[in-house]
């Protein structure tokens, strides 16, 4: 008989056979798949930094008198999955002086996308590079055909001594709200 | 449904391509001995799914790959569980490998016109062991890296291309970052695109052909659905369950201490099923080993190749059965022979049991607070004084000391003892032992040296000896207070409860009634001093000092037994004097619940 010829399915079906073949099937299948899928969705029980961390950013006399916004490197203890870092950078900082010893700390993030906010040369705003948007040193919107939702995250400083300390922490982008991510 | 079915069927022809994959006709009927090739086909789908997945979080680096199995096996959820099922459904894919070629050869399924798709199959069989191969290193353990190193070598006797394939296997003349990226790319890229391509040849010219029937057929023709998908699904069920079992029973595959080429690791053997290659290696003389690594496997591939032109023969199909059942049984005796001779070698064992327990604690260095550091985790090994002391106990000083009785690895020593055992060194115990008059000249203390005449030995068993309750007492406050002056971190709640005595003792072995003071200087410095300085007495920075220098004037000075000053010789660099003394004093990381 020719190899190539098929022979039609049998005209009495074996349901019985068929279903046995097709729930082995099943279970042969999923049993890998399942233990892939574990491994895959690892990342979802990895905890952000939620409360946000107290941080040195930098001496006081390092930001500007005048009421210039400088950046400043955030560098901190990370873990990185299997490695743990005592000091590595871990996102940027404006700081500024605002008024009588008080330090304002704008995260360089922008809150639309995610995009490194740049201060421009005249040190009176801060522009996104990738959808133009304006803000002021106060880190509002200040270009009226700005998509970011909101002005640039703001966070808790410190001032220890000489030191300034800023509680570091990152936002969800896109929201209105300042929600953790 | 069945409408959406045919609208895809209109243009894409699925009804007939299920059609054809499921009615395919099986001349007399669905049988047990035709399913291997579905095993195989399903053991392969699993390396896919779960090599996958895996890719996704690991590291082709020298200071990651291990590091990032590690995150695999310990910290990802059910990572120790997907790995085991990559290692052992490998493991399972050369035994069905082997099963499916003894099946083909049995029923001369590789004859006319199906020679082509037997070539296929062999090509499989050599890129699945390609993958073994390139697999074993990955995990950039002592294991995988000793073992690949061995079989790397091998590549480079081969003649006059040898050492340029090595470099070109290994990224280099050395092991290092470009090795695991190619052997990555080799694993998880090359390799099985080529598998991909072959298999998809081997399965279309099996439909082409048909299937070998086994004479005579017992039954009339049927299709392959659903008694043979059945049994195929059987076989699966069973090489499934098989690979759980060992998942389950080894919690998942081994991961040994990461990669160190400074240190030794005799226990490296290839994975068990290239056992034989290497038992038969060790057949050659020098200068033979390319005639068993190259030129004899190169011959028997070669046979195993022309089996088609041999079968044509009249006794050729006996031939081939009689040469690959030769083979089998080869491999499975050298492999035997091999795993025999192991098992008698106790450096062997003891290699073995040394790489569990380097594996274990490189786990429980990693999972410490101060976590595996960018250098990566073989830097917490070569840091760790629970790990290095006893390897630099057994070096320099136990042909003299003994820790415990042994050579701090746990191993007895041939040479006399000719000094103190320093197991528990000022600690409580130790010290009272060396003030007791039944001890102190015993080889435990000083027995061995020529102290065992000295003053010391001669005050311990003149006064101590006569010593009543009361003096006793005062003893035993010395103990302590002298005990404290090294602060061990394993009596660190014991010091604090004994504050009172502590300073006691203190006073009194600065008093003149005690007569520690006429020797030893203690608490100040004390230029007539004749014996070793008793301030901060078995601390770290004392023992670093002392045994950089225990010729120095605040020790022996002049009066040193034999001890080198390996300090200050430079017998030993100052990072492992230090190593030393941590481990001595058993300053070193445990998990909390082993405090």
């Amino acid at each position: 008989m020719d190899p190539m010829t098929k022979v039609p399915a049998p005209a009495r079906r074996n349901f019985l056979k068929e279903a046995l073949a097709g729930v082995l099937g099943f279970v042969i299948t999923v049993i890998p798949g399942l233990a892939g899928l574990a491994v895959f969705l690892d990342p979802l029980k990895r905890q952000g930094n939620a409360g946000g961390r107290l941080v040195r950013v930098a001496s006081l006399g390092a930001i500007p008198a005048d009421g210039t916004p400088a950046k400043f490197a955030v560098v901190a203890e990370k873990i990185d999955a299997w490695n743990k870092f005592s000091e590595i950078p871990i996102g940027a900082v404006y700081l500024r002086r605002a008024g009588a010893g008080k330090i304002v700390a704008l995260n360089v993030i922008c809150p639309h996308a995610g995009c490194f906010v740049t201060l421009q040369k005249s040190g009176k705003d801060f522009l996104c590079p990738c959808h133009d948007s304006k803000f002021d040193l106060d880190g509002a919107i200040t270009s009226p055909g700005s998509p970011s939702p909101r002005g640039l995250d703001t966070m808790e400083v410190e001032v220890r001594q000489d030191e300034v300390w800023v509680r570091f922490q990152s936002f969800q982008r896109g929201k209105k709200d300042k929600v953790p991510s | 449904m069945k409408a959406l079915l045919n609208w895809l069927d209109e243009r894409t022809g699925c009804k007939k391509l299920v059609h054809e994959a499921l009615y395919e006709n099986i001349p007399g009927g669905a049988r047990w001995r035709y399913v291997w090739g579905s095993t195989l086909t399903f053991a392969l789908f699993i390396q896919f799914v779960t090599g996958m997945v895996l890719w996704m979080a690991y590291a082709p680096s020298a200071q990651t790959a291990w590091e990032s199995v590690y995150y695999i096996q310990h910290e990802m959820w059910g990572g120790w569980f997907l790995r085991g099922l990559h290692h052992y459904t490998a493991q399972a894919m050369t035994v069905l490998l082997v099963l499916h070629l003894m099946q083909v050869v049995i029923d001369g399924a590789y004859k006319a016109p199906r020679e082509v798709n037997f070539w296929f199959g062999v090509g499989l069989l050599f890129l699945v062991l390609g993958l073994s191969l390139t697999g074993y290193l990955l995990p950039w353990d002592q294991k995988g890296f000793w073992a690949t190193n061995v079989a790397t070598s091998i590549a480079a006797i081969t003649p006059v291309a040898g050492p340029a394939v090595q470099k070109l296997i290994v990224g280099g003349s050395d092991y290092g970052h470009h090795t695991l990226t190619r052997f990555f790319a080799l694993h998880a890229g090359v390799l099985p695109a080529c598998v991909i391509a072959l298999l998809a040849g081997h399965i279309y010219l099996f439909r082409r052909h048909g299937i070998t029937a086994k004479q005579p057929r017992r039954k009339a023709d049927a299709a392959f659905w659903p008694d043979q998908v059945l049994m195929d699904a059987v076989a699966c069920l069973a090489v499934l369950a098989t690979i759980l079992l060992l998942v389950i029973r080894n919690r998942g595959a081994e991961l040994g201490a990461p990669a160190d080429p400074s240190e030794q690791y005799s226990a490296a053997r290839p994975e068990w099923y290239f056992l034989f290659l290497f038992q038969f290696l060790k057949y050659f003389p020098r200068g033979t080993e390319v005639l068993g690594a190259i030129v004899i496997p190169g011959l028997l591939t070669a046979l195993i190749i022309a089996m088609p032109f041999i079968g044509r023969w009249k006794l050729g199909h006996r031939f081939n059965l009689g040469l690959l059942f030769s083979m089998v049984a080869g491999a499975g005796l050298l492999t035997y022979i091999a795993v025999v001779e192991d098992s008698k070698k106790p450096e062997y064992l003891e290699s073995v049991k040394a790489a569990h327990w380097e594996a274990e604690r490189v786990k429980v260095l990693a999972k410490s607070p101060s976590g595996i550091p960018a250098m990566g985790a073989a830097s917490l090994l070569r840091a760790d004084p629970m790990t290095r002391g006893p390897k630099l106990f057994a070096k320099h000083c136990a042909s003299c000391h003994r820790h415990g009785g042994g050579d701090g690895m746990g191993n007895p020593v041939a040479d006399p003892v000719t000094a103190a055992d320093l197991k528990g060194f000022a600690s409580r115990e130790w010290i009272a032992g060396m003030l007791d008059p039944a001890r102190i000249a015993s080889p435990h203390y000083f027995g061995g040296t020529k102290f065992k005449e000295g003053k010391m030995v001669r005050f311990v068993n003149r006064d101590v000896a006569k010593y009543d309750d009361e003096n006793k007492e005062k003893l035993k406050k010395v103990v302590l207070a002298l005990s404290a002056e090294a602060a061990l971190p394993a009596q660190r709640t014991a010091d604090q409860q004994d504050a009172v005595a502590i300073s006691e003792g203190k006073k009194l072995i600065s008093s003149d009634e005690m007569r520690c003071t006429e020797c030893h200087a203690f608490g100040k410095a004390d230029e007539d001093a004749t014996a070793p300085d008793l301030t901060g007495y078995g601390s770290r920075q004392w023992l670093i000092d002392f045994i950089s220098d225990p010729a120095h004037s605040k020790f022996y000075g002049s009066r040193n037994d034999r001890m080198p000053s390996y300090g200050r010789d430079k017998v030993i660099e100052p990072q492992a004097v230090e190593l030393l003394a941590d481990w001595l004093r058993e300053d070193y990381y445990l998990p909390p619940a082993a405090r």
